[in-house]
Parts: structure tokens; sequence; C-alpha cells
């Protein structure tokens, strides 16, 4: 063996590499041989087969795209259904020119230029043997157009589709949202093979939280055509699976009570049945109308969309950021009582302002001259700032955040929509961390009640409430109730997880509290009085104003004054009935100036609808 | 003795096949390609719906892989085992560097973007790769040792690897093979081979064993088209409806039906051959796979007739990789393989493919004009 190393035998060598050449000539003509063995089974075994195939009728396969869910809302009124429509679409590899083609169409429909730039671009992009869409939506007229004219343009033909409608229009337009065309971000996510002939997809809301369930499952089917493309006979067909349909929590007719009650206030009300975490009314506004989006929106309409300052395609209840004001004191008075720091009968006096020990800066009680002697259900009811900054005082923020977090606040409630923002609830930790500063004392005065750091998403504050008015027993909100599959009369419920009980020293604190805000309802001198009248059982409730600008110390605040931007957001959360809750409101008015006046009335329409109490007024 | 013969033969021969011998093309060879690539441009015209710039497109790079063939017919052998290293460690670097700047086309990235012209440092691996495990092995006495065949391996498993990776499965396995070719070439033991086999086969079930649902469902499409209608599936529906209809002896040049009513995807790339069996029927590509066979045969012969280790083992592997590129392509046309994206050699409309084939034919003239001058 030594010797390989040190002498190269090339007559060896030679023989060695000569036998393996030979060995795989033999071994390629095999293979060859198994080739042309499978090419004379494929042409003179089976020829008649596939001769009958091609001659004059050919085999195509298509896409059987599955019919979308539907969406009802808990009376079972649609809220998105399908409608028949007619689109044209073109399928590149048998277009002959396809510039002549698109100029000729062009013309026919009124395209203008730049769209078909941009539609040629598509094309290009595009498998050349999947349909492109050219018009979606088409117009009798313009399918009777594309009818006569439909000789003169190969590989392009009229499709009757299912597309996605929305009835009501603007209504749901940010909690159901809405579908649209299929961009190249979603290709990348999607099963490309299950949405082979769907054009849609969900875009924002539930159409998207719940697109897998929505959409279903993609059929095909084997067809003969003939020389011009029409199916001649079906050869075997896999049929597609409808999408199940979704019920909803929501109903419609507080919806709309919520909608008109909010009026062309920007803004967001939502409602929810504390018992099951169920999504009864969720509003946004300003709205938009989600049909423009299904078969793709035109770019003016999206850039009126897009660059109005009101921003109507920002959904204000999930992501809105608000500063909770003094809806946040209810939950920061249950911290005092469960803390120990107060008592039911606490009592502080407030002369209109606060100051911090050593410090003269005054922090103002929305009151100017002051409320006096307040105890705990006063200081709720008549929304008494000092009551609460000396509260947060002996607190500290440390406390006060680690409580107000059972509570859901700066948490996302995981409410089954997507997109949630998560809010702010401020703390030491959060603000060395985020903004490297250190914590100062007057914050935790302006934290206890509301402003400050604070930033609620409605649905929080709705959520928080829920939880205030079950006493402890935290239900994750939900949008959808149940599903059903398609075709099938049998609907099957989608609970919601309950998330878990607060823990609570004494259960009477939750009683102390929610008596403070029946007051601020029903009490002779509470801050929203007028909204608890007339009701049959009682309400609880508190109002909030959220500043949008600070104002100087000593200067007045005066609505009439101040441009409407200018005006503080007025909010108000509530439950009904105080003992035994069915429904919880969180409204949230932008520039709505003051809680009590703008927010509140709102909560008592929805309540008044969700009871069927009619008031004469 | 017989070499002495044919140096004789051809320091003496005149004419055509004398003057081609003294600028290094072998006659032969030569002719087989010419009549592949006219075969090449009469279906292209036929299966490319008869567009006359999409044949002089293709004559470009005709003329371009052509030159290319003859640069290299002039390069002496010794010279290429020379550069075998720095080639290798070049491609390694560009495709490294496609990993990390490639340019993505059809969803695959394999192209560097070097402003005037795109490349595929793939192609150069084609090359690459069996000229440096050739000149690796040939370094020493062959068979190689165990240490040596390890090595081997080595070479090929990585630029295999990162192709894999691009992803682009299909010139991955066929770089492998064509490595591989040249460690059966160089003699290893029979042993080795059918263990390697094995190994191979037994870690399969093990690997299925590992993957998940959704993996195995994709393995079971890749082996199986026809499973999916509406994908990899309906390319192959079709093209078998092509091939059937052609019969014995087909429908006739530019009669192709199928073909031409566009039922037929990728008809003048990859999936060309399906074309020539409608037209030509099964004489057609009859013949056709001779000739393949013809041109490889040739190629075979001159492996045979090289005068160094390394020179036997790269023309070997270059002729069989050769044919290894139509099994496949055929083998996918007609659904006996799976659906990996490799184009009939010489044939199908593309650029890159063409460039390095006829190279590699460049390098078996080189090999085979230069025998007279290489000390024994």
């Amino acid at each position: 063996m030594a010797s390989r190393i040190a002498l190269t035998d090339h007559f060896r060598e030679s023989r060695l590499v000569n036998d393996r050449l030979i060995f795989a000539a033999l071994f390629a003509v095999l293979l060859f041989t198994v080739v042309m063995v499978r090419l004379v089974v494929l042409q003179v075994v089976e020829y008649e087969h596939f001769d009958s195939l091609s001659d004059r009728n050919r085999v195509d396969i298509e896409a059987l795209p599955p019919q979308r869910g539907l969406i009802f809302d808990r009376n079972g009124v649609v809220l998105a259904e399908n409608i028949p429509t007619f689109s044209l679409e073109l399928i590149p590899e048998k277009v002959g020119d396809l510039d002549e083609t698109l100029l000729g169409i062009g013309d026919l429909l009124a395209i203008p230029e730049d769209e078909l730039i941009e539609l040629k671009q598509q094309i290009k992009r595009h498998r050349r043997f999947n349909p492109v869409v050219i018009r979606q939506r088409l117009t009798e007229k313009e399918v009777a157009v594309l009818s006569v004219n439909r000789h003169r343009y190969t590989g392009v033909d009229v499709v009757g589709r299912l597309i996605r409608h929305y009835p009501h229009g603007n209504l749901f337009a940010h909690t159901v949202g809405y579908v649209g065309r299929i961009n190249e971000r979603d290709q990348k996510i999607i099963d490309e093979l299950n949405y082979k002939g769907t054009l849609q997809i969900g875009k924002t809301g539930v159409e998207k939280e719940y697109e897998t369930i929505l959409h279903g499952r993609v059929g095909h089917q084997k067809v003969e055509t003939n020389v011009q493309g029409r199916v001649v006979r079906e050869l075997h067909t896999v049929a597609s699976l409808a999408g199940d349909d979704l019920f909803l929590h929501l109903d419609i007719n507080l919806q709309r009570v919520a909608a008109d009650a909010l009026g062309d206030y920007n803004g967001s009300v939502i409602a929810l049945d504390p018992r099951t975490g169920g999504l009864l009314a969720m509003v946004s506004k300003p709205d938009f109308d989600p049909n423009d989006f299904v078969t793709g929106i035109s770019r003016k309409k999206y850039a009126v969309l897009r660059d109005s300052l009101d921003r109507p395609l920002f959904d204000r209840a999930l992501r809105g950021h608000y500063p909770p004001g003094s809806t946040l004191k209810p939950f920061v008075a249950l911290a005092g009582l469960e803390l120990g720091v107060i008592t039911e009968h606490s009592e502080s006096f407030c002369p209109g302002w606060y100051t911090l020990p050593g410090q003269d800066h005054r922090y103002r009680c929305w009151k100017k001259h002051g409320h006096g002697h307040v105890d705990l259900k006063n200081s709720i009811a008549q929304s008494c700032d000092v009551y609460f900054y000396d509260l947060a005082n002996t607190l500290g923020i440390d406390r006060m955040h680690n409580f107000l977090d059972l509570f859901g606040f700066g948490q996302r409630t995981e409410i089954d929509l997507p997109s949630e923002s998560r809010g702010l609830s401020p703390s030491r930790q959060w603000k060395r961390d985020r903004r490297n500063q250190a914590w100062y004392p007057g914050e935790t005065l302006i934290s206890g009640i509301g402003q400050g750091f604070n930033q609620t998403t409605p649905i929080q504050l709705a959520h928080a409430t829920a939880t205030l008015a079950m006493r402890g027993v935290s239900m994750t909100p939900q949008a959808v109730r149940a599903k059903r599959k398609a075709g099938q009369e049998e609907v099957q419920l989608h609970l919601a997880e309950t998330a878990d009980s607060l823990p609570m020293e004494d259960s009477q604190h939750w009683e102390t509290v929610i008596d403070a805000m029946v007051e601020v309802t029903h009490g002779r001198r509470g801050t929203a009085r007028h909204v608890g009248q007339g009701l049959p059982f009682k309400m609880a409730g508190k109002t909030g104003t959220a500043q949008v600008f600070t104002i100087k110390q000593d200067e007045k605040y005066d609505a009439a004054t101040l441009a409407r931007k200018l005006h503080d957001h007025a909010l108000f959360i509530a439950f009904a009935p105080a003992e035994n809750p069915e429904i919880v409101v969180a409204v949230v008015v932008e520039n709505g100036g003051s809680g009590s006046k703008k927010a509140a009335p709102i909560a008592r329409k929805m309540i008044n609808q969700y009871f069927g109490i009619t008031e004469n007024e | 003795m017989s070499s002495l013969l044919n140096e004789r033969q051809q320091s003496k021969s005149f004419g055509l096949t004398g003057f081609l011998s003294r600028i290094h093309l072998d006659a032969l060879l030569l002719l087989g390609l010419l009549v592949l690539l006219a075969v090449g441009l009469m279906v292209l015209y036929s299966a490319g719906g008869q567009d006359n710039g999409l044949l002089i497109r293709q004559l470009i790079r005709m003329g371009t892989a052509f030159f290319v063939l003859m640069i290299l017919a002039q390069i002496h052998p010794d010279r290429m085992r020379d550069a075998a290293y720095l080639l290798y460690g070049l491609g390694l670097v560009l495709l490294f560097s496609v990993l990390a700047f490639g340019h993505e086309g059809k969803g695959a990235q394999r192209w560097l973007d070097l402003g005037f012209f795109r490349f595929q440092p793939s192609e150069l691996m084609k090359l690459a790769v069996p000229l440096l495990v050739a000149a690796y092995l040939a370094e020493r006495p062959i068979a190689p040792t165990t240490g040596r065949l390890i090595v081997g391996l080595l070479m090929i498993m990585v630029p295999s690897f990162l192709i894999a990776k691009q992803p682009d499965l299909g010139t991955s396995l066929l770089i492998a093979s064509s490595g591989l070719i040249v460690l059966f070439l160089s003699g290893i033991r029979w042993r080795i081979i059918i263990g390697f086999i094995t190994v191979c086969a037994s870690a399969l079930p093990v690997l299925w064993y590992f993957m998940h649902a959704y993996q195995r469902q994709r393995v079971l499409t890749f082996l199986n088209p026809e499973s999916d209608p509406l994908g990899s599936g309906y390319h192959i529906i079709q093209s078998k409806i092509a091939i059937g209809s052609g019969g014995i002896f087909g429908q006739g040049w530019l009669e192709g039906t199928q073909s031409h009513l566009e039922f037929l995807p990728e008809r003048s790339t990859d999936f060309i051959f399906a074309v020539i069996a409608e037209e030509f029927g099964l004489i057609g590509v009859g013949l056709l796979l001779f000739w393949y066979l013809l041109v490889a045969g040739r190629g075979l012969f001159i492996a045979s007739q090289a005068q160094t280790s390394f020179a036997r083992l790269l023309a070997g592997s270059i002729s069989v990789t050769f044919l290894v590129y139509v099994f496949v392509n055929v083998g996918m046309v007609t659904g006996l393989l799976p659906v990996v994206g490799v184009p009939l050699p010489l044939i199908s409309y593309g650029g890159t493919s063409m460039v390095t084939l006829l190279a590699g034919f460049g390098i078996l003239m080189s090999i085979h004009t230069h025998r007279r001058m290489m000390s024994p």
C-alpha cells in the first residue's frame, strides 16, 4: 500500500477509470431505456386516451373558490354578505398583443391611462396562466359592451363572481372591518393554493381576525374545453367548502344608537355585556364605507381618507389613546380602600387646590372655590380632584400602578379583533426604562386623577368598568359569539374564557365604590345627576374630562372662547343595573368639552335602548 | 499504441477535420452539438409561437456560448487543473454573497446583479465542482484513500448545501451528482458505494419521522405532483397529454395543438421536450435521445483516451452529467420524476445553462486536442 503514494501506475489507473466509464455508459443506456419505455407507454399504449383528451376537446383545470362565510349580528341581521357581480379578467398567456388588448379594453371601459400602465405591470408580475382582474363590479351596460366586442380580444373574459358587500355601510366599518384585494404582502403569508381563484382577503376587524374560519377551502374541477376555451363537459369536481358563518355579540340597534348619539363628533362608544365579555356595540368615528375597499379603492378616494386630519381609517375604539381623566377615580378609590390607606369615611378638605409639602405649585381642583370637606362617596360623586391628589400621594405611584394593573390598564384586553393598542399605565420603572428620567411626586398626583402619562383605549376603559361592575370577575371581551358550519343549522358557541377573579380583602369595598358611582348619576350633587333620572333601576357611572392642552396657573378654562379642536375630551363610563349589571358602556367624545354634558347622555341612550326604555323629553 | 496511432493520424490529417483539430476543436463532437442546437432552434420556433425575436435572442446566446467553448478549448488541461482551487474558491465567495445580497427572481435567490449583467454563481459551480474534485483526487494515485474521499465529499457538499438554501434544490442535486460521478469514476470501492447508498436510504424513514405534517405533505406533493392539480400538477397533466397525443409519428412540425393552444406552460423552457414529443412523435424523441447518447458517447470516448487521471475524471464527469441533465428533464416532463426546474440541455430557451454546457464541451475538446503536447 505504501507504494501507492510513491508511484503512479498510469496503466492501472487508466484501466480503473475506463472500467467505471463503461459501467456509467451502460447505466446511462439503462436509464434512457426506462425513459423510452415510458414514452412508448404514453405515446403508443395510452395514445388513444391522450389523443381523445387533446383532440378537439382539451382538459383544463379550474379552481373553485370557496364562498366566504357570512357575518351576522346577535339578532341574525346580516352585516357582511356576498353578492354576485361581473368582473373582467385576463389570462396573460392567452392574450395575443397585450398592449393592443389593454388599449382596446381601456377604450371600451374608459380606464385612464395611468391605470392601464399599472395593470400592465401587474400582469407582468403575475403567473402567465392565472387570471388577472382588470375591472370588478361591471355595470350591466359595461357587460353588454364587452360581450359585443368579445371576439376582438382573446384571453379576456367577463366572469361572474361573488364579492363581499356590507349592507350597513359605515356603521360597522371599524368593527366588522372589510376585505380587500390580496396584495403582495398577503401573498407571502397565505397558503397560495387555498386562495387560487380568490381575490379578496380580510384586512381589518372581524374579517381579518377570523380570516381562516371565514375563507373556507378551495375546490377544483377538471373540465374539457373546446378550441375556443369554452367548457364542454366537467370531468371531475372536488367541491369547495364554504367558510363558516359568524354570529357576533354586536346588536345592530345598539350600534345604531351609539353612532347616532355620537353625531358628528369624533370619538368612540363601546358597550359590553359584563357577564360574558360580549361586545354589544363598538363605534369609532369618523368612519368610512368599507364597501369602497372590497374591489380596490381608487387612489383619489383613498388619499382623501388617508390625508384627512380626522383620520377616519384609525380605529379609535381599539387604538385611540386618551387620558382616562376622572373615570380613573373609582379604581384609585378602590386601591385606597383595598390597601388600607383610606376607609369609607375618610375625609379630605378641598379648598380648590392642593400643594405638596414644601412646594408652592398649586394642583388645582376643577371646582375653583373647592368642595370643602368631602368623604369618599362625595369625592367620586362630585369628582373632587383634591381628594384624589391626597389619596394618590399617600398611595404612591407604584402601589397605584400595581393595583390598576389588575384591571388591565396599560395592557391589551385580548379582544378577538386585530391591532389593539396597549395604552399606558405609568410607573416609576416605566419612566426610568423608557424615558430615562426620575419620577416626580407631582406626577403621582396628576396620575391619581387620570391625567399625566395615563393613556387608555376605549376598549380598555370598558373592560375595566366591566370588571368593576362584576365585582372583580374579569371576562375577556369577545366580538364573536358563535359560528356555524356552512349549510348547517346548528350553531356552535364560541365561548369567551373567564380571565380571572380579582381577589379583594373585603368585598364590601366593591359596594362602597359602586354606591359612590350610583351617586354620580342619581345623587343630588352628582356630576351627571341628570342622566340617572327616570330609570326603573339604579345605574352607576363616572364622568371624566381629559385635557387636550394645559391651562396655565390661575387661568380660567372657557369653553366658549376656544376653538372646538382645543376643547377637552369628554368621557363617561357606566353600567346598569348597578346591583346586577347587564350592560357596560364606555364613551369618549373627542373635544366634547364636558363628560357630564356630552358623554353621559350617550351612555343613557345606550342603556335606554338595551332595556327598551322610552323617554319623553 | 492506440494513442500513438491517433497522434499520427491527427498530424497527417488534412481538410476540415485537420483544420478543426489545429484550432483545438473536435469534429465529431462539434457535429453532434450543432445538430442538437439546430433541432433546438427548430423546436423553439414552433414552441415560441413562430417568434423570430425569440430565435434571434437564442442565436445570440448560442454564439456567446460557442465563443466560450472555443476559448476553453484553447486552454491546456494542465492550466485548468492549476485554476481549479481558485475557481472553486471564487464560486464559494459568490454563493455566499448571493445568499447575503442576491437578487430575487421567481421567488428564489440565485442571481447576482453585477450591474451590467446578472450572473448565477451556481452555474460556475456546475463546472468548478467536478474540476476541483478531479484535480484533488488526481494529485495522488487513485483510487483515493478514505481520508481523501471524505475531503472530496466535503468539497461537493458545501456548495450543494449553499445552493439548496437559495433555494434551488434541482441545481443543488445536479451539482452534487457531478461531483459524486468524479468520485465514482475514480475507482472507489463498490463496498463504499453500496454502503453510502444504504445509509442514505435508511436515513429517509428517520427524517420522515421527524418532519411536521405540513412538511410531509409538501414532500408527497413533490413526489406526486398530480395530487396538486392547481399547482405543479397542472404542468405534468398538460405535458402528459401533449406527449401522449403525439403518438408514434407526431402531429408534425408547427402542428402541435397542445403547445399552440397554449395549454402547456413553460413550453419554450423546461417543458420543451413535450412539444418535441407532440410534434415529432415517438420516432422523433427516440432519435433525439439516441443523438444525446451519441454526443455523450463521444465524450466518454474522449475520457477514455485522455492521458492523465485528472483529464479522464473531468471528461468522464462532464459527459455523464450531460446525460443526467437529459434524464432528469425528460423524466420530469414525462412524469417519472418530481418537477425540478432543469432545462433540456442545448434545446430549452435560456441563457446561462447554454453557456455552461458548451463550456463543458470546450473542456472536453481541449482535453482531446491537447494530447500531443502532453508529456506522458
